[in-house]
């Protein structure tokens, strides 16, 4: 946790020291693309549990996630005073698992064991704020050892007359290869080298709609609906299957599946220092898989530089069709998996935030213009337990 | 029967919360009035700070999406 502070204090105050602001006190808008906000978010995640789906349905969970996140965002305006925003981020992910170690079941701390992770990603948009139009277009990729992943989006969107309504529709797309690392046990014996494994296409389709309304002073909504198709691999290769008999087999799920969340935000002003978030999701899908989350927060503030934001999500889940327990399916079952994140189950996900944005910056650093530190525990009703606690430090 | 009945509760305690102050009817709230639906908590999208969490949360779940976790890409696997 130090280290996090100490590394992402030290990249804000070389960025301190080279940029300059977009923006001053007199409302000049610059027509060169400048520095308007950097955010750097790092968290620390560690989880417990005994359902491991690359032993089956059994074994240790254990795993701990270090990420690190840059966010760059740079704002220039135009002769027709459009706001061209380019936003650039970098994220990189460290993990060690003790269930992935078990690829190899008599590996100790195989190759295995940690994986590191890079995901950059790009936007663009131009903000029209005379028609009250948006139009932008994304591209993000995401590396690991078995896995990569090339995505692109188009968004648009219009405001309503009155400025208080808008409508978003993006299209997303994710060209994925996933590369066909087998428990040890079921690889075919080869004279190859043995980190050059084959790889295999997963591809993602989605479509967002959204449309947010403003219903007076104090209370906004907004409702979406997402549209998502897959295809491909969507097993994972490494997930043990043990059947009746206690014979071992891969993971196997249909190479297809549709999704279909749809979603209702609404945040309401409560006085002068009170705000109710509330959140609800209905999801469902071809698999089987029927979801329901729900989730309240309640920011409060404590001063005008100084909140706290408690906040509690749950969740519930049916199982898709193809789970099964350790040795409870058999090979008359085309498709299987043991993976516990696809049976039934419900989580409670309970934490608290806490932001400090300062008139004179953090620390009194000027452009030091807020820190947030978010807690939260979570917890299904099969024993899986995990903690995540993230800083946000934003430049501006 | 539980969990049913605790989501059945914040569900209706959600709808509730909404269409009262819904109810107050829905009104054009001009530039200089919006102080409030300005303020950095009322965004309706979800914040940096919460990135890594929704990340989680669509690993751990069957269920992603709709303003709440990515909808494709990265693993998954971990």
């Amino acid at each position: 946790m130090k280290r996090i502070f100490l590394s992402a204090l030290g990249i804000l105050s070389l960025i301190q020291l080279h940029a300059q602001s977009a923006s001053d006190s007199s409302g000049y808008k610059s027509k060169k693309l400048t520095l308007d906000e950097v955010n750097l978010v790092s968290s620390y995640y560690n989880q417990t549990g005994n359902n491991a789906a690359v032993t089956g349905g059994i074994g240790s969970e254990k795993l701990n996630d270090i990420s690190n996140i840059i966010d760059v965002k740079f704002i220039r305006y135009d002769k027709k005073n459009r706001r061209h925003i380019l936003d650039a981020a970098l994220g990189i992910d460290h993990y060690t698992s003790a269930s992935s170690d078990l690829i190899d079941l008599k590996a100790n701390s195989s190759a295995s064991h940690a994986d590191t992770r890079i995901y950059p990603d790009i936007s663009y948009s131009v903000e029209n704020e005379t028609k009250g139009t948006t139009i932008g277009a994304g591209l993000s990729a995401s590396s690991e050892f078995d896995y990569k992943s090339f995505g692109g989006n188009i968004t648009v969107a219009k405001k309503t007359n009155d400025k208080n309504g808008e409508f978003t529709a993006k299209v997303q797309v994710y060209l994925d290869k996933v590369s066909l690392v087998l428990p040890v046990e079921l690889r075919p014996v080869t004279s190859g080298r043995e980190n050059n494994y084959p790889t295999t296409a997963r591809n993602t389709y989605a479509a967002s709609l959204s449309y947010s309304q403003i219903i007076n002073q104090n209370l906004q909504v907004a409702f979406f609906a997402d549209f998502i198709q897959q295809q491909g691999y969507l097993s994972l290769p490494f997930h043990r299957v043990y059947f009746k008999d206690g014979s071992v087999h891969q993971e196997n799920l249909p190479n297809t599946r549709s999704k279909l969340p749809l979603a209702v935000r609404a945040n309401y002003f409560l006085g002068d220092n009170i705000i109710l978030k509330a959140y609800y999701r209905f999801y469902t899908d071809n698999w089987g898989l029927t979801a329901h989350t729900a989730n309240i927060e309640m920011p409060v503030k404590i001063t005008p530089f100084f909140s706290v934001s408690p906040f509690y999500r749950f969740y519930t889940q049916t199982a898709i069709k193809y789970f099964g327990k350790y040795q409870t399916q058999s090979a008359t079952n085309v498709y299987h998996s043991s993976n516990y994140d696809l049976s039934a189950f419900n989580s409670n996900f309970l934490g608290a935030g806490f932001k400090f944005n300062p008139l004179k910056g953090v620390f009194g650093l000027k452009h030091f213009n807020s820190l947030e530190i978010r807690y939260g525990h979570y917890a299904k009703n099969n024993q899986m337990n995990a903690n995540i606690i993230s800083l946000n430090i934003k430049y501006k | 029967m539980k969990k049913t009945r605790i989501l059945k509760l914040m569900c209706a305690c959600c709808i509730f919360v909404i269409t009262t102050l819904s109810a107050s009817s829905c009104t054009t709230v001009k530039a200089y009035q919006k102080a409030k639906l300005n303020d950095a908590e009322m965004t309706l999208g979800n914040r940096k700070v919460e990135k890594t969490e929704l990340s989680f949360q669509s690993y751990r779940e069957g269920a992603s999406g709709a303003n709440a976790g990515k909808s494709g890409g990265g693993c998954g696997c971990n």
